[in-house]
C-alpha cells in the first residue's frame, strides 16, 4: 500500500505545555484512519498540523514523497470538515459547496454540474437555495462534507465531525460516512474521543495520550491486544490486573496460575494482565478459578453488569446470567482471554472498579464532549 | 402595560418631547415671539435657506462626518482585527485602556488636549492660527475610533474561529479568506460602528470647539454662534428640519431591521 | 521558505494591521494628554511653574450674599469646583430617580413596545445638545411658555431661569437617555427566569426588587451614573444659557481661560479635573466590583 502522508518526529507545545511529543505516523492511500484519545491528548493538534492551521515547532510532514511542513492550508491537497461545520453564514447551500470551485475559477457550468452532483452524493438533493442557518444539525453535516470533497482531495481531515449530533443521527452518519468513503476512495483521517464509533468505522485506530501515540492497529487489534493498561482501560471495559509472568503461557494474578496465550516476556517479570468483561464465564463457587461475592447487579438490556468482589479487587462482569447481590460465585477464564501487557507508566492508574458508577461515567462523557 | 406605568411613561414622553414640540411650533410663527404664537408662516424658513453660512456649515458638517467616519471605520477595523490577535495579555491590556481613554474622558478634555497640542505644534512651525480644517479632522477620527473598534472586536470574537481556516482550507489565501468570509461575517458590526461614527462626527459640538479653525466652521459651531447672539426663529427652523432628517433616518433604520430580523433570529436558535 | 519565516509573516501582518492606529492612538490620544500636564505646569514661556495649580486652590474672589448683601472673600475655583460637583451630582441622582423606573418598565413590554419606546428616549439625544439646551432657555424664562402655562390655571409665574434649578433641569434633559439606556439594557438582558426563582423561594414583589432585580441591574446603574456625571459636570454650554451665566462650572472655567488664550491655567484646571474624575471612576469600579461578589 501507498502511503499518502507521512508524520516524522513531530513536537508541538503551546505557551511552554508539550501537545505532542514526537510523533511519528504512516497515513496509507484509501484507508479509513481514526485518531482516538480523550480531550487534550494531541488528537486535534495533530489533524491541524496535517491541514497546515498549526505549524509543528519540530519535524516534518511528508504528503506524497515531499515535505508540506511550511506550505499554508490552501497550497494543501487535503480538506478539512471542521467540528462545528464552519460553513459561511453569508452564503447559501450551493455557495457554500461552490466555494473552493470559485476560487479556482472554474467555468459556470462546470460548477453547476460538480455542485450537482456532490448535492447528490450527500443526499442533499434539491437544497441550492437553502440559507444554511435554516439546516438541521445532520444536514449542515452533509453540506460541510459535500465542501470538502467537491475539489476531490486526497485525503479528508474530519475533526469530530458527529460529535454535534444526537445518538440516533449520530449511528446513521457513521454508516455514512464509511459509505462516501468507500465510494469516493479518499482517505479519510477521522478525530473522535468516542471509543465506540472510532472501533465501528475505521480501518485502522491510533490511541493517543498525553501527547504519544498509544497504539496503532486495526479495531480488533487494539481491542483484543491492547498494548498497554491506558488502551486496554479507554478502549472497551477491562479489568486490568497486576500479574507475575512465571514462564511462556503462564501467569500469575489474584493468587492463582493461569495458563495463556502470551510468550516472550523475562522469568518473573512483573505485567499488567487484562481481562475483558465478557470473557469471564460465572460458575458456581467450587468449580471457580477465583471465588468472589458479587456487590452490584445492573441490567443492561442485552446483558446484566455485575460487580463482583475478589479478594477486595471489584471486577466487572458482562453476563446473561442472572445471579443476586450477595451470592458467592465462581469464575472461569478461558487461556485465550487472559491479555498480557508490559508494565508502562499506565500501570496502577487504572485499577478496579471500585468506585465505579454508571451515572458519574455519563456525566463526564457528557462534559468532555462541550468541552471539546 | 399598567394603567400606572403608562402615565408614567407618558409623563415622561411629555418631558422629553415638550421642548422639541415648542421648537417645532414656534418654528411657523410668523412674529419673533417664543411665548405668543401670532400666525403661520414660513418666513423663518425662507431667511434660513437664504442664511449661506449656515448653508455652507451643513455642507461642511457632512464633509466632516463622511470623512472621519470612512478613515475611522478603516483604520478602526484594521486595529479591532489586530487587537483580536493579540497574545501578550499586557500589550492587550494597554491596548484597551488607550481605546478607553477617548470614552470615558469628558469631551472637554480631549478637545483642551488636541488643542493644546495643535497650537504647540503650530508655534514650533511659526504659523499664527494652527487650527484649520485637518485638526479637526484628526480630533473627529480620535474620538470616533474607540466606538469603531468597540463595534467590530466583539463580532470577531463571536466569529467561529474556523470559518476563515475553513476557507484557506477550501484553497483561499489569507487575504482571500478575510475578504470573503471574515469582512462578511463582522460587516454588521463594521456598519454599526461607521454610522456611529458619522452621528457622533455630525452631532459633536465640545471637542470641535476647542479644535475649529476660522476656515472651516460646522452646523453645531455655527449654532453656537447663532446662540450667542439673540435668537431668531430661524435656529427653530434649523431645529425642526435637524429633527425630521433624524426622525425619517430612525424610521428608515428601523423598517431595514425588521425586514432583516428573520434570517437573523433563526440563526440564533442554532 | 522555512517555517519560521511563515511564522514571522504571519505574525508580521497581525502587527501591519494594528500599526496605524497604534501610532495615531499614541500620536492623539496619549501625547496630547501629555501635552495638558505640560502646560498645566509651565509659564507662557515654557518654563516650569507651579503657579498654575496653585492658582486654581488659592485664588479668591469677593461675592456679594444675596441674603444678607454682604461681601465676602472666596476661594474662587474651589467653588467652582464645588458647585460643579453639587449640581451634577443632584443632576444624576434626578436622572436615576427618573430613569429607574422608565427602564424597568421597557425593559417589562412587549417586544414590539419596547423598541418603539426605546427609539423615542434616544430621539432628542440625537438632537443637537445646544438645541435641546436653548428649547429650555426659551420655555423657562420669565415671560417663555412654562411661566405662560402657570398663568393660564392661575398660578403666579415663578423666576427659574438663571437659577440653579435651570441648569439642573438642562442637565437632566439633556443627559436622561445616558442614563435609562444602560439600564435598560441590563434589564430586558436578565433572565426571566431568576425573577420567578425568587417569587417561587418566597419573596414578594418588593423582595424580588430588591433582592434580586437591583442587584443585578447595577452594572447598568453605574454605567448610567457614569455616562450621566461625566458630562455634566464637565459641561460649559448648559450653565452659561440656562444659569444666565452667573452659575460658572468647571468647564466653563476651562473654556474662559481658553477664550481668554490663557492656555496654561486652563490646561491646569483641566488636568485637576481629569485627575478627579479618574479617582471617582476608580472608586466607583472597586464598589462596583465588590458588590458583584458580594
Amino acid at each position: 500500500m501507498k502511503k499518502v502522508i507521512e508524520l516524522k518526529n513531530i513536537s508541538k507545545s503551546f505557551d511552554g505545555e508539550t501537545v505532542l511529543d514526537h510523533i511519528d505516523l504512516d497515513i496509507y492511500d484509501n484507508e479509513f484512519l481514526t485518531l482516538l484519545g480523550p480531550s487534550g491528548c494531541g488528537k486535534t493538534t495533530t489533524l491541524r498540523i496535517i491541514g497546515g492551521f498549526e505549524t509543528a515547532d519540530e519535524g516534518d510532514v511528508i504528503f506524497m514523497g515531499e515535505n508540506i511542513s511550511s506550505f499554508p492550508p490552501h497550497k494543501r491537497n487535503v480538506n478539512t470538515v471542521f467540528q462545528r461545520y464552519a460553513l459561511f453564514p453569508h452564503l447559501n447551500v450551493f455557495e457554500n459547496v461552490a466555494f473552493p470551485l470559485r476560487e479556482k475559477k472554474t467555468p459556470k457550468n462546470e460548477i453547476e454540474t460538480k455542485v450537482h452532483e456532490m448535492l447528490d452524493l450527500v443526499a442533499l438533493t434539491g437544497f441550492d437555495k437553502r440559507s444554511v442557518s435554516t439546516l438541521s444539525g445532520g444536514q449542515q453535516q452533509r453540506v460541510a462534507i459535500a465542501r470538502a470533497l467537491i475539489s476531490h482531495p486526497k485525503v479528508l481531515l474530519l475533526d469530530e465531525p458527529l460529535a454535534a449530533l444526537d445518538l440516533k443521527l449520530r449511528k446513521d452518519m457513521q454508516q455514512e460516512l464509511k459509505n462516501i468513503q468507500k465510494t469516493t476512495g479518499i482517505t479519510f483521517v477521522f478525530v473522535t474521543h468516542d471509543q465506540e464509533e472510532a472501533l465501528s468505522m475505521s480501518d485502522t485506530v491510533v490511541v493517543m495520550s498525553e501527547g504519544q501515540i498509544q497504539q496503532i492497529g486495526t479495531p480488533i487489534d487494539v481491542y483484543n491486544e491492547p498494548t498497554n493498561a491506558f488502551v486496554a482501560d479507554f478502549i472497551g471495559e477491562s479489568n486490568i490486573l497486576d500479574g507475575i509472568m512465571l514462564a511462556d503461557r503462564k501467569v500469575s494474578f489474584s493468587g492463582h496460575i493461569f495458563e495463556c496465550v502470551d510468550a516472550g516476556f523475562g522469568e518473573k517479570e512483573p505485567v499488567d494482565v487484562v481481562v475483558r468483561p465478557e470473557d469471564v464465564d460465572i460458575v458456581s463457587e467450587e468449580k471457580g478459578m477465583l471465588r468472589g461475592i458479587v456487590t452490584s447487579v445492573t441490567f443492561k438490556g442485552v446483558h446484566y453488569e455485575i460487580i463482583v468482589d475478589i479478594n477486595g479487587f471489584k471486577w466487572m462482569i458482562q453476563t446473561t446470567d442472572f445471579v443476586d447481590v450477595d451470592e458467592h460465585i465462581g469464575l472461569y477464564i478461558e487461556p485465550d482471554a487472559i491479555h498480557i501487557m508490559k508494565k508502562s507508566k499506565y500501570s496502577g492508574m487504572f485499577g478496579d472498579y471500585s468506585s465505579f458508577s454508571n451515572e458519574l461515567d455519563e456525566l463526564s462523557d457528557a462534559e468532555s464532549e462541550i468541552e471539546e | 402595560m399598567k394603567t400606572a406605568s403608562r402615565i408614567y411613561t407618558a409623563i415622561i414622553m411629555l418631558f422629553l418631547f415638550a421642548p422639541i414640540a415648542i421648537l417645532l411650533v414656534f418654528s411657523f410663527n410668523e412674529s419673533k415671539s417664543l411665548s405668543v404664537f401670532s400666525g403661520f408662516s414660513l418666513k423663518w424658513y425662507k431667511e434660513l435657506f437664504n442664511d449661506s453660512s449656515t448653508l455652507s456649515a451643513v455642507k461642511n458638517t457632512i464633509i466632516l462626518a463622511l470623512s472621519a467616519a470612512a478613515i475611522s471605520t478603516v483604520m478602526g477595523t484594521a486595529a479591532a482585527v489586530g487587537i483580536n490577535k493579540l497574545r501578550n495579555k499586557y500589550i492587550r491590556a494597554a491596548m484597551d485602556s488607550v481605546t478607553n481613554i477617548p470614552m470615558t474622558n469628558p469631551d472637554i478634555i480631549t478637545g483642551i488636549s488636541l488643542m493644546l497640542m495643535f497650537v504647540f505644534v503650530g508655534r514650533l512651525f511659526g504659523s499664527a492660527t494652527s487650527l484649520n480644517f485637518w485638526t479637526m479632522l484628526i480630533a473627529h477620527i480620535t474620538f470616533c475610533l474607540p466606538y469603531v473598534i468597540l463595534q467590530v472586536l466583539p463580532k470577531l470574537q463571536q466569529m467561529d474561529k474556523s470559518l476563515p481556516e475553513a476557507a484557506m482550507d477550501l484553497g483561499c489565501t489569507p487575504l482571500s479568506a478575510f475578504i470573503k468570509v471574515v469582512i462578511p461575517e463582522i460587516m454588521p458590526g463594521i456598519i454599526t460602528g461607521l454610522i456611529m461614527a458619522f452621528t457622533l462626527s455630525l452631532d459633536d459640538f465640545v471637542i470641535s470647539y476647542f479644535t475649529v479653525g476660522n476656515d472651516f466652521q460646522t452646523l453645531p459651531i455655527r449654532i453656537y454662534n447663532m446662540t450667542k447672539k439673540t435668537v431668531t426663529p430661524k435656529m427653530y427652523a434649523l431645529a425642526t428640519l435637524i429633527f425630521f432628517t433624524i426622525l425619517s433616518l430612525l424610521l428608515l433604520s428601523n423598517l431595514s431591521d425588521s425586514s432583516e430580523a428573520k434570517p437573523k433570529r433563526r440563526r440564533k436558535d442554532r | 521558505m522555512n517555517r519560521n519565516s511563515v511564522k514571522q509573516r504571519s505574525n508580521l501582518i497581525d502587527r501591519l494591521v494594528l500599526a496605524p492606529y497604534s501610532v495615531w492612538a499614541v500620536l492623539f490620544i496619549v501625547i496630547p494628554l501629555l501635552f495638558v500636564a505640560y502646560y498645566a505646569f509651565t509659564d507662557t514661556n515654557y518654563c516650569f511653574t507651579f503657579d498654575n495649580i496653585s492658582r486654581f486652590f488659592t485664588a479668591t474672589s469677593s461675592i456679594t450674599d444675596i441674603a444678607t448683601g454682604e461681601a465676602k472673600e472666596v476661594h474662587t475655583y474651589l467653588l467652582i469646583f464645588w458647585r460643579s460637583l453639587r449640581l451634577a451630582v443632584i443632576s444624576t441622582v434626578i436622572c436615576f430617580l427618573m430613569g429607574y423606573p422608565i427602564a424597568y418598565i421597557i425593559a417589562r413590554a412587549a417586544p414590539k413596545t419596547q423598541k418603539t419606546i426605546i427609539t423615542l428616549v434616544m430621539i432628542p439625544m440625537w438632537m443637537n445638545f445646544l438645541i435641546r439646551t436653548y428649547a429650555w432657555m426659551t420655555i423657562l424664562q420669565d415671560t417663555g411658555i412654562f411661566n405662560g402655562f402657570l398663568g393660564l390655571i392661575g398660578l403666579k409665574p415663578v423666576h427659574i431661569i438663571g437659577t440653579e434649578a435651570a441648569v439642573v433641569i438642562g442637565m437632566v434633559y439633556d443627559y436622561f437617555p445616558y442614563m435609562v439606556m444602560p439600564i435598560y439594557s441590563v434589564l430586558a438582558k436578565m433572565d426571566t427566569r431568576l425573577i420567578e426563582a425568587a417569587y417561587d423561594l418566597g419573596c414578594n414583589s418588593t423582595g424580588v426588587l430588591r433582592r434580586v432585580i437591583w442587584p443585578l441591574s447595577l452594572p447598568g446603574v453605574i454605567s448610567g451614573t457614569t455616562m450621566v456625571l461625566i458630562p455634566s459636570i464637565s459641561t460649559f454650554y448648559i450653565s452659561q444659557k440656562l444659569g444666565n451665566g452667573k452659575f460658572y462650572l468647571i468647564g466653563d472655567a476651562i473654556e474662559g481661560q481658553y477664550v481668554a488664550n490663557n492656555l496654561h491655567f486652563a490646561a491646569a484646571i483641566a488636568l485637576i479635573l481629569m485627575l478627579i474624575l479618574l479617582v471617582c471612576m476608580a472608586v466607583m469600579q472597586r464598589y462596583a466590583e465588590r458588590k458583584a461578589y458580594a
